[in-house]
Order: C-alpha cells, then structure tokens, then sequence
C-alpha cells in the first residue's frame, strides 16, 4: 500500500497529465485510464493462458483448438477492440477542437522562452506570421477558468512545443506557421508547461508558469499588464539597466527602453520566475541570472554581464525588483 | 495449371487488394488535404468530399470482398487445408489463393479504418 502510495504520489502534481486541470487533459486522461485497465486485463488473459497451457493442463492442443485461438483471439478480438478504440477516439475530437469562446492570446516559441501577447486579433486559416500588438508578457500565461481561450503559436527561430499537461495536450510552435490550441482550464491554480521539442541548449530550461484565474480577474490582471511600469527611474539602478545596454534587448515601458529581443519587463517582479522558469524570482536570483548568464542557462541570447561591479549587478537586480 | 477451376493465381492477384487499399488511402488522404488546403474556415463543412471518400469506400469495399470471395472459393474448390509446403504447382495455386484471401480480410478491414475519421468528423479541423 505505501509502494502504491508513492508511486501515485507524481500523479497530484502542477505538472501531471493524471491529475487533469482541463477539458482537454480529462479526455486524454480518461483515455489513458481505460486503456490501461484494458491492456492489464489483456495481459492477465494472455500470462493466464500460457499458464494454463503449460502448467494447469500441459498437454498436446488439436490443431483445431490452435485455429480457433488464433481466429478469435488473434483476429476477431483485436479488430472489435481496435474499431471500439478508433470509433471512441474520433468521437473525442471535434469537441476538443471547438470554437474558442475566450481571449486571444498570441504565445511565440523563441530560443529559450515564451513570447506572450494578451488580446490579439486572430486571422481565419492559416497565417504565416503572429499578428502583431496585444499585451506583452512572457515566460507566464495567465488564464480564465471555465473559457475557451484560443493560444496561437509560432516561433521566429526553431520549431518548439507547447505542453501543459495538467491542461491539455501540446501543440508545436513553428517558424512560418500559427497553429491554434483552444484550451479550457477548469480549476484554478497554478501549473507548470514545457518545451516539448528539442530546440538547442537550453531547451529542458524552456519552462513557463500557467495561472489559471476566475474570469474577472484575468481581465483585471491584463489591464494590470497593459499599463506602464510605475517605477523609479533617478536611482543607480536604473541608469545602470541604461547605460550597459539592457535596454537594446529589453522593454521596459514607460522608462524609454524599448528594446525587443528579449523578454517585456516592465511587469518582472509581477512573475512567479525569470528566464523561463529557470529560476524562482527574487533579487539574488535576478543578480546570479544577469552576472553568471550562461552558467544559469547555457544558449540563451542574452550576453553574461559577470564583468559588471558586484554593486552594480545589485542595483540592476534591485531595481528589476521594484518592476510590479 | 489451376486444378479445375477458374483464376490462374499468381503474385498479380495476390497484391490486388492491398492495392486497392493504397489508391484509396491516397485518393481519401489526398482529396480531403486538398479540400482542407486554404483552411480558410477550419469550421466550414466538408460534405462534397466526404460523400467522395464514402462513394470510394464503398467501390473499394466490393472490390476487395469480390477479391475475397473469389480467393476463398477457389481455395476451398482446391481442398481448402493447410498446409502449403509441397513443391507442386497445385500447391502453389492453393497458398496463393489462401494468402490472397488473408490479405483480403487485411485490406477489407484497412480501408473500413481509412474512412472511418471523415464518417465521424464533418470539417477541418
Ligand atoms: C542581446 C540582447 C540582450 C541584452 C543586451 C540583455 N538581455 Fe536580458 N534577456 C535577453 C534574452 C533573449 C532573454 C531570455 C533568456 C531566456 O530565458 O532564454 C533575457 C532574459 C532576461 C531576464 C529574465 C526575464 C524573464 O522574463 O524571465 C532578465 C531579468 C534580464 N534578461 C535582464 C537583463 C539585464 C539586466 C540586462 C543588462 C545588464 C540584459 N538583460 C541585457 C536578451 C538580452
Ligand atoms: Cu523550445
């Protein structure tokens, strides 16, 4: 009972495909669930029967005997099974695939984190680009509960995959291409996704934070997001971010950087962590990110600042702190 | 050579099902991707190339069974028994016949699953 315990205990996880959090994720769930009963149940019959034959009543079976086993059990038996397997499965799709009744929300692969826009405006078919504007965010996307929110993905570089699996299957992200995944988070809480196509160094450090919130405050927390940064821009750490640079990369808007490469800061401090889930957020955890770069997440775009003063990092970090 | 009757067997009759099964995989694949291509309205119904897929499966359905009660009818016209394993030509023709049969049965089954996703979902998506 402990062994089973613990086994099932990966099962109750922000990151389970078992412990389902979706519509979607139910239905792969619930799959996944029958089909294991059905292959134990398989597997007892086929070690029953060469136990039986070998063991129980070992003795020489008819030709007769022999056909019919392979006729019912080798023939007939799969093809019921499969069709009854094939028929279910299909019937499951439409749903999963149905119109989205939520926001919009335009999420970009890049080597090695998530691009975010709250409240884009979709185009119909196939379009070969993410459309451009809504509310920039990254690394953490927030949903409402209960909606159908339509994700659409795309990359600029190599082709990456979005998986949540507490919510729903993945969908790859690729260059050249938006792919739709309509997702319907039905509990709130806090779950974990992944980059689930191998994109170069730092893809096992290609995370990101899925909230999950009442409706109300999904609208309330994009608006959060839409305005600009209420910050301090006369201390020491601000004109540090300034003059090393950052801000060719970085936005920050509302203090004049603007930069579009990497990650929209203006709302940092508002997320559960940095560099793509990399690290939780704190200010060591900014200090150690933006002085050992490489050593934190080998790959990344981003140059190691490791030849800045000790203070200096710290006054970045502090101030990258103050960005709510 | 065959013993009495009908249909000389040879490895020309014994692929004509999977055959079947190939160009209507291709035709089915082919005509719905085509139909999906602009993927303008992922939602839009598909029903000229669904009936399409239906009017194929069903030709490729009596195609195979006729295949299939040909073969079985020979095969048990020849004495209808395993084993195959005599270096004779009678003996030839009845494995031929029993392996088109089975091959039959494959392909029947094949093209049922082929056709089975346009049966059940209407648009693109
Ligand atoms: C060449 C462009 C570039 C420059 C210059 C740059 N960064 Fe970055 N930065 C990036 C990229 C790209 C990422 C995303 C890295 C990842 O997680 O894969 C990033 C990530 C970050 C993050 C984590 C953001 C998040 O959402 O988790 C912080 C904090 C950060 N940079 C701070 C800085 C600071 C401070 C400087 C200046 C000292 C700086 N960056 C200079 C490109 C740059
Ligand atoms: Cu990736």
């Amino acid at each position: 009972m402990i062994f089973v315990c613990a086994g099932f205990a990966g099962c109750t996880s922000p990151q389970s495909a078992l412990d389902p959090a979706g519509t979607e994720a139910e239905t792969v769930a619930t799959l996944f669930w029958v089909m294991l009963v059905g292959a134990i149940l398989i597997w007892l019959a086929v070690i029953g029967l060469s136990v039986f034959a070998t063991r129980i009543r070992p003795k020489a079976y008819g030709e007769t005997a022999g056909l019919r086993l392979i006729v019912w059990g080798g023939c007939v038996f799969p093809v019921v099974v499969l069709t009854a397997l094939l028929v279910w499965g299909l019937q499951m799709m439409p749903p999963m695939r149905a119109e989205a009744n939520g926001p919009t929300i335009a999420v970009s692969g890049e080597r090695f984190w998530w691009r975010v826009a709250y409240g884009v405006e979709g185009e119909p078919g196939v379009s070969k680009t993410l459309p451009e504007g809504g509310t920039p965010s990254a690394n953490e996307i927030w949903l409402p509960a209960g909606q159908r929110t339509e994700l659409l993905l795309g990359s600029p570089d190599v082709i990456h995959s979005l998986w949540v699996p507490s919510i729903a299957g993945k969908m790859d992200a690729i260059p050249g291409r938006v792919n739709r995944l309509v997702v319907e988070p039905t509990k709130p809480g806090v779950y974990n996704g992944v980059c689930a196509e191998f994109c170069g160094d730092a893809h096992a450090q290609m995370a990101l934070r899925v909230v999950v919130v009442p409706a109300d405050e999904y609208e309330a927390y994009v608006a959060r997001q839409g305005a600009p940064a209420s910050v301090e821009t006369g201390n020491a750490g601000f004109r540090a971010f300034m003059q090393n640079g950052c801000d060719a990369c970085h936005a920050v808007r509302g203090t004049g950087a603007a930069g579009e490469v990497g990650p929209d800061l203006t709302h940092l401090a508002s997320r559960r962590t940095i560099a793509a889930a990399t690290l939780p957020m704190s200010r060591d955890n900014l200090a150690e990110f933006i002085g050992f770069t490489h050593r934190v997440k080998p790959g990344v775009q981003m140059p190691s600042y490791g030849m800045l003063a000790e203070e200096e990092i710290a006054a970045i970090a502090g101030w990258l702190e103050t960005l709510q | 050579m065959a013993t009495g009757n009908k249909t000389r067997d040879t490895l020309w009759t014994l692929i004509a099902a999977p055959t079947i099964w190939a160009v209507h995989f291709a035709l089915s694949y082919g005509s719905v991707a085509y139909g999906c291509a602009p993927n303008e309205n992922v939602f839009a119904d598909i029903g000229g190339f669904r009936i399409f897929v239906g009017g194929l499966t069903v030709v490729a359905l009596v195609g195979i069974g006729f295949i299939f009660a040909r073969a079985l009818g020979e095969w048990r016209g020849n004495g209808g028994r395993m084993p195959h394993d005599e270096d004779t030509a009678a003996v030839r023709e009845r494995f031929l016949e029993f392996s088109t049969v089975l091959l039959a049965g494959l392909s029947f089954i094949a093209v049922i699953y082929t056709a089975l996703p346009v049966a059940l979902m209407a648009d693109c998506r």
